[in-house]
């Protein structure tokens, strides 16, 4: 870690995801952002593989949300944040979603696991009948 | 409503995926290919992802279901051209696309799809050829 301390926001932007066909948009949304910041292409493609995941839970067990993008800055770094909130029923087990290979639907129970590898921080709430909040953030040289 | 594409050339079936996938689009071009190598008696099947930036779990689970069900109708599925920061991405998410024969380009994945059909065509005349080898080996040592 070069720098420590909250990061500031340069910008701030936000999409709203209610039907599938929303989420290629999405991810070139996200995709132009991490080019602006100069993001290596391996760290764009980590980033907007992990943004398809946990889209696609959004739409799947949520029901549609809306994702916040925020650029950040801390020192020399820059990075994006996602923020992904949805008014959905909620995860109760939340251990148990990040595990490898846990799915209550027919996919492959690895979108939270492998999603929180390929991010740089990660970070889940849910409460239940309220929604879910999920936080990543990609850093351009993390 | 959008397609993708399916060519047939000769025993194989040529499938050049161009743009970004939504799920919906992806779970049509697994059954449009399935229903195809049935129509068409195909031996192979060819996906070129070259031009696609990212393959997340979803689209990553769809390669490996057409791969299994060519496999249980006779037909060998090759994925060319895969770009680096995809493979990279894919381990990452902990997909490591089991089942699905690779190959660097279009050109390698045809030498590979023929390879494997000659191979299998020739098992019984190989036999044979033991047997023929065998009596010459004999001439030698005499």
């Amino acid at each position: 870690m070069t720098t420590t301390g909250t990061p500031i926001i340069l910008s701030k932007d936000n999409i709203k995801i209610l039907k599938e066909q929303d989420v290629v948009p999405f991810r070139n949304r996200v995709r132009e952002y991490a080019v602006k910041i100069g993001m290596s292409l391996v760290n764009q493609t980590k980033l907007i593989t992990g943004a398809s995941e946990l889209v696609r839970n959004m739409l799947k067990y949520g029901g549609g949300g809306e994702v916040q993008i925020h650029v950040l800055s801390r020192g020399r770094d820059n990075g994006i944040r996602l923020v992904f909130q949805d008014q959905g029923p909620g995860i109760p087990d939340i251990n148990k979603a990040m595990q490898d290979g846990y799915t209550t639907g027919k996919s492959m129970g690895l979108g939270l696991p492998g999603t929180k590898r390929l991010m740089n921080e990660f970070e889940i709430t849910s409460e239940m009948g309220k929604g879910t909040t999920v936080t990543v953030v990609k850093w351009k040289n993390g | 409503m959008e397609k993708i594409p399916i060519l047939r050339m000769g025993k194989f079936l040529l499938v050049t995926i161009q743009v970004d996938l939504y799920d919906q689009l992806a779970e049509n071009l697994e059954a449009d290919l399935v229903q195809m190598v049935k129509k068409t008696d195909a031996r192979g099947v060819l996906i070129d992802v070259s031009s696609v930036t990212i393959i997340d779990s979803f689209m990553g689970r769809i390669l490996g279901n057409i791969a299994t069900m060519s496999k249980i109708m006779d037909a060998e599925t090759v994925v060319v051209g895969m770009q680096p920061a995809v493979a990279i991405t894919l381990v990452e998410l902990g997909l490591p696309l089991k089942g699905v024969h690779s190959a660097l380009n279009v050109e390698k994945g045809m030498e590979l799809l023929k390879s494997k059909i000659l191979l299998e065509e020739s098992e019984n005349e190989e036999e044979e050829d033991i047997n023929d080898d065998d009596d010459r080996d004999t001439d030698h040592t005499q």
